[in-house]
């Protein structure tokens, strides 16, 4: 339903997107987390054809986004970062004029508005001014306006961002529904976002996929994992080295003093063998403590850290 | 092109003016003034005509002459400054809203878009220049004026309007600031508006073209009751280059 290759994006001479390839199936929802300005955005303005891309190709529902817009608009809705509502308008008549801009036949548009106004329980709003809503209701609205032409393929940025916690868990259901039978490809910086609603996800870090997997997986995966944190007075080269040889660790990832060890599976015996290794090469051990890894973790680490001794990336 | 996108936006655009009170306040404005005109410019005749049945002196009015030109001609300078305030939001706010990334991501063409906002403007025009049929009413009822020359008036004044209109949204396309895009639609407007004025002081060739350009020069032949298709061809492409223009911006914005 979507496929995406080698898309690249500068702004200037910076790449925001730096050759993503991915595709979703049909009926599939795809979370796409990554830390801010990692190129979510960005990517989902050039799908919805809002902005042409510098190189690659990306096609959507068979129709490719740069030669055939309008087709692919047709099957689009799109939620912007920012939803794009007019505070002079009524709720009702923004999503009604969303509707006529999508080509919604007339006969269809009184029950289409009023399906979307169900399904994100706007029903009591409708004839108030967008203006005059609080942002998680304008929030609301802007992904009524996504869904008003029941659309195959929603693309929503960050839907859930400045909503309560109930109206969290109503949005989160709502997008799970639509599984199944629409395709969905959101995006969060937020992990539980992601792993609460989506089936996949595709994490990307600076502009490239640094992850691609299920959920599923990415759980089982490091469901044993132990994270060890070291600190040390003297980290250096060698003895990071020696540390990163011992049998069973996963990835050792260095930040000045601190170490962050992954393990595959936290026994004693590795344990030992991290303080051992550190005492015996004079690194003078400051703190240690063992945590749990969540993917949580696993998120922060495949996003945010950047040493030359990164192996985390390509592990996944 | 669907005429009905092009009317789906329009329809939105000119709704909004009406929900915001720049519309209530531009053609209020406009009545005051024109009205104020009217009767100024009407009892002015009034008391030339006086004159001249009495002494015999001067020269007989026509309602044409005395009344026609003046009013529709100072109507239209009285545009050149309403327009800007009229056309200042068009794309300047959808831009500021983010709004445009639904159009730009709905299937409608460019063109549509830019079309749909300019006829927005055009019927507000038109509503301003429906309030001020009222004149040639109570000449037609007071006295037995020609009818040619309003017609006429009325045309020349619709297209030099609209090619305020052209720059307006134009400029409305340029920047997200309202305040920014107003002030260079008055003063670029101005300036084709006055540009034969440097005209006199230039070389027989340099003042023909200058002439040319000038958006009021062509404006004389409709007050007169003439229509030259030289000045309907001159502002129909005044007005398709200005949404030409606004077209291209609306694109190139899109690959920054
Ligand atoms: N119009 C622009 N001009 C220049 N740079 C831009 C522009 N838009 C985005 N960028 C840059 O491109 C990069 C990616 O931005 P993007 O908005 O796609 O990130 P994001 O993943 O959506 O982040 P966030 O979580 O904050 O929404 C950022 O570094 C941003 O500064
Ligand atoms: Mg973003």
């Amino acid at each position: 339903m979507i496929q995406v290759s080698h898309l690249t994006k500068f702004y200037g001479p910076r790449a925001a997107v730096n050759d993503l390839t991915f595709e979703v199936k049909k009926g599939e929802i795809v979370g796409f987390l990554g830390p801010n300005g990692a190129g979510k955005s960005t990517t989902m303005k050039i799908l919805t054809g809002f902005m042409p891309a510098s190189s690659g190709s990306a096609k959507i529902a068979g129709y490719d986004v740069f030669a055939s817009p309008l087709e692919v608009k047709r099957n689009i809705g799109f939620l912007p970062e920012n939803p794009p509502v007019y505070p002079e308008m009524q709720v009702q008549d923004y999503l009604q004029f969303a509707a006529e801009l999508h080509q919604v036949p007339r006969e269809k548009l009184r029950t289409a508005v009023d399906h979307a106004l169900t399904k994100t329980s706007l029903g009591d709003v409708r004839h108030r001014l967008i203006g005059n809503l609080s942002k998680g209701f304008r929030q609301r609205v802007g992904l009524a306006q996504a869904l008003v032409h029941n659309p195959a393929i929603l693309i929503l940025d960050e839907p859930t961002v400045g909503l309560d916690p109930k109206q969290i868990i109503e949005i989160r259901e709502l997008i799970k529904g639509l599984g199944g039978e629409h395709t969905v490809i959101l995006s969060s910086h937020i992990l539980p976002e992601v792993t609460a609603t989506c089936e996949r996800i595709i994490v990307i870090s600076k502009g490239r996929i640094v992850a691609e997997d299920t959920i599923d997986q990415l759980t089982t995966r490091i469901k044993k994992g132990v994270i060890y944190s070291l600190v040390v007075k003297n980290p250096d080269p060698t003895g990071v080295a020696a540390i990163r040889n011992i049998p069973g660790i996963h990835t050792v990832t260095q930040a000045g003093p601190k170490l962050v060890i992954e393990v595959q599976s936290g026994t004693n015996e590795i344990r030992d063998q991290i303080i051992e290794t550190a005492v015996k090469k004079e690194m003078g051990v400051l703190e240690f403590s063992a945590e749990k890894v969540s993917l949580e973790e696993i998120f922060l680490q495949l996003t945010t850290i950047e040493t030359p001794t990164q192996s985390t990336g390509a592990t996944v | 092109m669907s005429p009905k996108n092009v009317w789906t936006i329009a329809r939105k655009d000119f709704r909004t003016y009406f929900s915001s009170p720049i519309a209530y306040i531009v053609i209020a404005g406009f009545m005051l003034i024109m009205g104020w005109m009217f009767f100024y410019t009407l009892s002015h005749f009034e008391m030339q005509s006086m004159q001249y049945q009495q002494f015999n002196t001067g020269k007989s009015p026509s309602l044409t002459e005395g009344i026609i030109r003046p009013v529709y001609g100072n109507m239209n300078v009285i545009f050149l400054f309403l327009v800007p305030f009229i056309t200042m939001r068009l794309f300047a706010e959808e831009r500021k809203l983010h709004t445009i990334e639904l159009l730009l991501t709905s299937p409608v063409r460019l063109t549509e878009i830019v079309l749909g906002k300019f006829i927005s403007s055009f019927l507000l025009i038109l509503v301003m220049l429906g309030v001020t049929l009222t004149y040639p009413i109570i000449l037609f009822a007071t006295g037995n004026p020609e009818l040619g020359p309003i017609v006429t008036s009325y045309l020349g004044t619709l297209l030099l309007a609209s090619c305020y209109l052209s720059i307006g949204i134009l400029f409305s396309s340029l920047t997200e600031n309202q305040i920014v895009a107003g002030s260079l639609t008055f003063a670029t407007s101005l300036f084709f508006w006055l540009v034969n004025w440097a005209a006199q002081a230039s070389g027989p060739i340099w003042s023909e073209i200058l002439n040319y350009l000038s958006l009021i020069g062509h404006y004389s032949n409709f007050g007169q009751g003439l229509i030259d298709s030289s000045d309907v061809i001159y502002y129909l492409s005044f007005i398709g280059l200005g949404l030409f223009l606004t077209h291209r911006v609306l694109d190139s914005f899109r690959w920054r």
